[in-house]
């Protein structure tokens, strides 16, 4: 993971540096802030992708002389067909809508909402459907 | 040196912009010309003769510095030009005539310091106006709406009307002649017919047209304008006094 | 030799697929699709919904250049003229551009091209699709409601959005779309990045993916660190609207300009994020129809990142004619993005050079694309100085600009589309039909643009309904018009094309003598993708696995 880690980290740094250089500069707050923040989100997983370099053993797609033997055995659990990342949409459309049209597009758009999250959870430990 | 496109300003300020668009356009120009030839010479000098597999060329460091340096000196060159354009065209200096630029939907009005003197006008007929040629003027531009653009093509320059900044610039035109001004900042209904127009005139002229508002009768419709001008800033918001030239 | 592995993926039911089985139990018909977590499904999706939404986007250009034919144009009224663009621009950008380049191609591509099963959050994915689709029709029921559609520009520069000066719903409902389909964009921007993260197939560093996955994951870190800045302006504009907020109004002490540097902030990286991944596709097909690798892969990965990390500083040269942002500092790093820009035109060149050249239709729209980007490119160079943007700002040089590069991003997606078509499908696209598509386009393009660049030097703005009238701005106008009825008609060859190819010819896994690991899997892919794959021991995979005698070179240390 160490090549991951270090993109993100000097993308960071690189962002820490203009944000430096720009709020100094021109005493301009709103970008300022957005540059920080900015250099916040890439320093924030790059930084746990760094330490996990060090404590992590190598992975097979990070060996340039790996076979695709090594990387055989379960991945991970893709789950097949859900009906909740639907469901989650139609309950945010709903939920956009209310800020249109009316607070009561909130019944059917939180109802969906909440279908789905408490639905796609249960799913998601249970392993999913194929 | 052709102009290529943009046209020679009848302001000081237009005129250094006019100069720094031909030296973009130079170095434009041979840039593209130069890697329009290449792609050119490819298609027609490598097009597939054959099954042979070329060479798998993957790299050429060298060759790469060359062509990562070298535009990074172009544009430093193009900045350096860039900065000493701006600073004249950013330039303030102090001066007497100063004309208030008010922008709303959908109309201008013109006032001008320490004088009686106002224009305005609307979509159904544009308000001119009046400065004197060969000297600095300073502008201060404000709007109490939403965001207008003031652009006059002819002084190749433009500047947003933004409510709760108050805008200067300097013009010093180089020629007398009527100049056709509109807004640029997409304000609503009627933008595309937000126009004004720039007057101007010998400095004599341009007093003759300042004292004709000292006559009752200049007067009385001088306080008329201000009052319909008035009307249109307060039934928006009222300006801040957040001063910008436009460079840090 | 070949060492391949039938790679047991399975699902926590222990459930054995081992052999990567074509055959998919679950629902059928309009349920399976409903409840679909299949990148390639979710994929074709969204290049589906995509495409209408060009279409439509396209239609809506094709009233505004009817309109602007003649100086005092009576097509349409002036309060619907500006409906026109500004939906035709939302639309375009935020319908069409951003969900075909991050989630149409990318979505079926990027698992195939590192060898992964499916994406990282196969449910996450679909649920981007659903609300992209539900943001689309959010923000097209605007043209049903009373007061029209959004009509203060696909920018919403505030005061003119804000509650008294454009009241409708169709304004609210601009803003919704926006909140669905920005959502849409971030989760699958963590999709990509965790998928290229964690899901590479053994011997494929990082350092060995192809340059179009390298800018996808450039493209989802810009997404992450870009679309949540618009998002809350969005919010903190309904909140004026509707909660009494003066976050952008000069009354209560806020402040308009605060909308610019926000909605710019998002509004720069998004043009990268449009563009990157189309320099990806064609840095794909240009090695492929030249039978050489990518010049300058290295170069090409230090280009993106640099393109990203410049990109969070430029946005300001939006702003230059407000005269409240630091003018030389966004200046100096809008002049420098152009540096990374020509180390990729240089590469593009280089992969040419020397090269045994097959112009097939991805090939021409990939050359078609890199001669109009360097067009439109090469004017943008010009908008990265204050004096030259003061006179050209708002007016038909920047349309001319942007649509220059936006038209030369068209030309990319239908090189990707006939490169990857085959791939996706199973069956070939016409290659004559695609010429013609191709020479339409790229004509009608630098028809429609180059008249517009004249125009905006001359003095005429942006957004006007109709305009004074002189006889060369008609002529100019009609000119550009007839380019864009050439776009129009080469679009419905397009179409027309799709119609006359429908399973007539069957692709095969590698039509193209393609370089990378997606040619090496059968086309269309199976279920998870691979039945097995090859040893990876550059980023040119397949072509190693099938040319052993002009193997790539490993990259000196593999990059760690």
């Amino acid at each position: 993971m160490r090549v991951e880690a270090k993109i993100l980290i000097w993308l960071g740094l690189f962002f820490g540096l203009m944000c430096a250089v720009y709020w100094t500069w021109s005493m301009e707050n709103a970008g300022g802030v957005m540059m920080f923040f900015g250099m916040g989100l890439c320093l924030l997983p790059g930084s746990y992708y760094y330490w996990w370099s060090r404590r992590m053993g190598p992975r097979a797609e990070d060996d340039p002389n790996a076979t695709q033997e090594s990387g055989a055995g379960y991945i991970d659990a893709f789950p097949g067909s859900s009906i909740f990342p639907f469901t989650l949409g139609m309950g945010a459309f709903f939920v956009v809508l209310a800020m249109v049209f009316g607070s009561w597009m909130l019944i059917p758009g939180l109802g969906l909402v909440g279908w789905a999250a408490l639905g796609g959870i249960a799913e998601g430990r249970r392993g999913g459907s194929r | 040196m052709p102009g290529f496109g943009a046209h020679q300003a009848d302001t000081t300020t237009g005129q250094s912009a006019y100069y720094l668009w031909q030296g973009f356009s130079v170095v434009a120009a041979i840039i593209g010309a130069f890697v329009l030839a290449l792609i050119l010479y490819a298609v027609v000098a490598y097009r597939r003769k054959g099954d042979t597999i070329p060479k798998q060329t993957q790299y050429h460091v060298p060759l790469e510095i060359v062509y990562t340096v070298i535009p990074i000196l172009i544009v430093i060159a193009l900045f350096v030009a860039t900065i000493v354009t701006e600073n004249k065209v950013l330039a303030m200096p102090k001066t007497d005539v100063s004309i208030n630029a008010n922008a709303f939907q959908w109309g201008w009005g013109f006032t001008y310091d320490k004088q009686n003197a106002i224009a305005i006008g609307n979509t159904t007929e544009s308000p001119v106006m009046v400065m004197p040629v060969d000297t600095d003027v300073k502008i201060t531009l404000t709007s109490t709406d939403v965001v207008h653009g003031f652009y006059v093509r002819d002084f190749n320059f433009s500047r947003f009307a933004l409510p709760g900044v108050t805008n200067q610039f300097t013009l010093h035109a180089t020629k007398t002649g009527t100049y056709f001004g509109q807004c640029t900042q997409l304000c609503g209904l009627y933008h595309s017919i937000m126009f004004y127009k720039v007057k101007v005139v010998t400095p004599s002229e341009y007093q003759t047209w300042l004292s004709s508002f000292n006559t009752p009768e200049g007067k009385a419709a001088a306080d008329a304008a201000k009052k319909v001008l008035k009307e249109q800033m307060s039934a928006h918001v009222p300006v801040k006094t957040e001063i910008s030239r436009g460079a840090n | 030799m070949t060492t391949t592995i039938d790679k047991a993926i399975t699902e926590s039911h222990g459930d054995d697929h081992g052999h990567g089985h074509a055959e998919h139990h679950g629902p059928r018909g309009i349920l399976n699709w409903l409840t679909t977590t299949d990148h390639k499904i979710i994929g074709l999706s969204y290049t589906i919904t995509s495409v209408i939404m060009l279409i439509i986007g396209g239609a809506l250009a094709e009233v505004i250049r009817g309109q602007l034919a003649n100086p005092n144009g009576k097509l349409v009224t002036m309060a619907q003229y500006n409906e026109l663009f500004t939906m035709h621009g939302s639309i375009m950008i935020y319908l069409f551009a951003g969900p075909f380049a991050f989630g149409a191609l990318a979505n079926i591509i990027v698992p195939i091209q590192i060898g992964a099963p499916d994406m990282a959050f196969p449910r996450l994915n679909a649920l981007s699709y659903w609300l992209y689709l539900t943001g689309a029709i959010t923000m097209l029921l605007g043209f049903f409601v009373t007061g029209g559609a959004a009509n203060f520009g696909w920018v919403g520069y505030a005061p003119l959005s804000d509650a008294i000066y454009s009241p409708g719903a169709g304004a609210d409902l601009w803003i919704g779309g926006l909140l669905l389909t920005g959502f849409s964009a971030i989760f699958t921007g963590v999709n990509i990045c965790a998928t290229v993260f964690y899901l590479r197939a053994p011997g494929m560093t990082l350092f060995r993916m192809p340059i179009f996955t390298w800018n996808l994951l450039v493209v989802s870190i810009l997404i992450l660190l870009a679309f949540p800045v618009l998002t809350a302006g969005l919010i903190m504009l309904y909140c004026d609207r509707h909660l009494g907020t003066h976050i952008y109004t000069v009354v209560g002490g806020g402040s308009p300009v605060l909308w610019q540097h926000i909605f710019w902030f998002w509004g720069h990286p998004e043009v990268y994020i449009l563009a990157l991944p189309f320099f990806g596709m064609v840095t794909e097909i240009i090695p492929v129809f030249s039978r050489k690798p990518v010049f300058g892969y290295k170069g090409m990965v230090f280009a993106t990142l640099t393109i990203a990390a410049l990109s969070l500083g430029v946005w300001a040269h939006h702003m230059f004619t407000t005269g409240v942002v630091l003018l030389p500092f966004f200046s100096i790093m809008s002049l420098l993005i152009a540096v990374p820009t020509g180390i990729k035109i240089f590469n593009w060149i280089g992969s040419m050079w020397r090269g045994q050249i097959w112009f097939s239709a991805a090939m021409l729209f990939s050359i078609g694309f890199v001669v109009t980007f360097l067009i439109g490119g090469l004017t943008g160079v010009y908008l990265a100085s204050p004096p030259l943007d003061f006179f050209t700002h708002d007016t038909y040089f920047i349309v001319a600009h942007f649509h220059s590069v936006v038209m030369a991003l068209v030309l990319g997606a239908m090189g990707g589309l006939y490169y990857w078509g085959p791939k996706i499908t199973g069956y070939m696209l016409n290659e004559r039909i695609g010429k013609a598509q191709f020479w339409l386009l790229f004509i009608g393009t630098q028809l429609f643009t180059i008249p517009q660049y004249i125009l905006g030097l001359q003095g005429m703005p942006r957004r006007m309904a109709i305009y004074p009238n002189d006889p060369q701005w008609q002529n100019l106008n009609t000119w550009s018009s007839v380019g864009a009825i050439m776009i129009g008609i080469s679009t419905l060859l397009f179409v027309v094309n799709i119609v006359a190819s429908w399973k007539k010819h069957p692709a095969g896994d590698n039509p193209w003598d393609g370089h990378t690991l997606e040619w090496f899997t059968t086309s269309p892919p199976p279920h998870h993708n691979f039945f097995r794959l090859p040893q990876i021991r550059s980023e040119r995979p397949t072509w190693d696995h099938n040319h052993p005698e002009a193997k790539t070179l490993a990259h000196g240390k593999d990059a760690h």
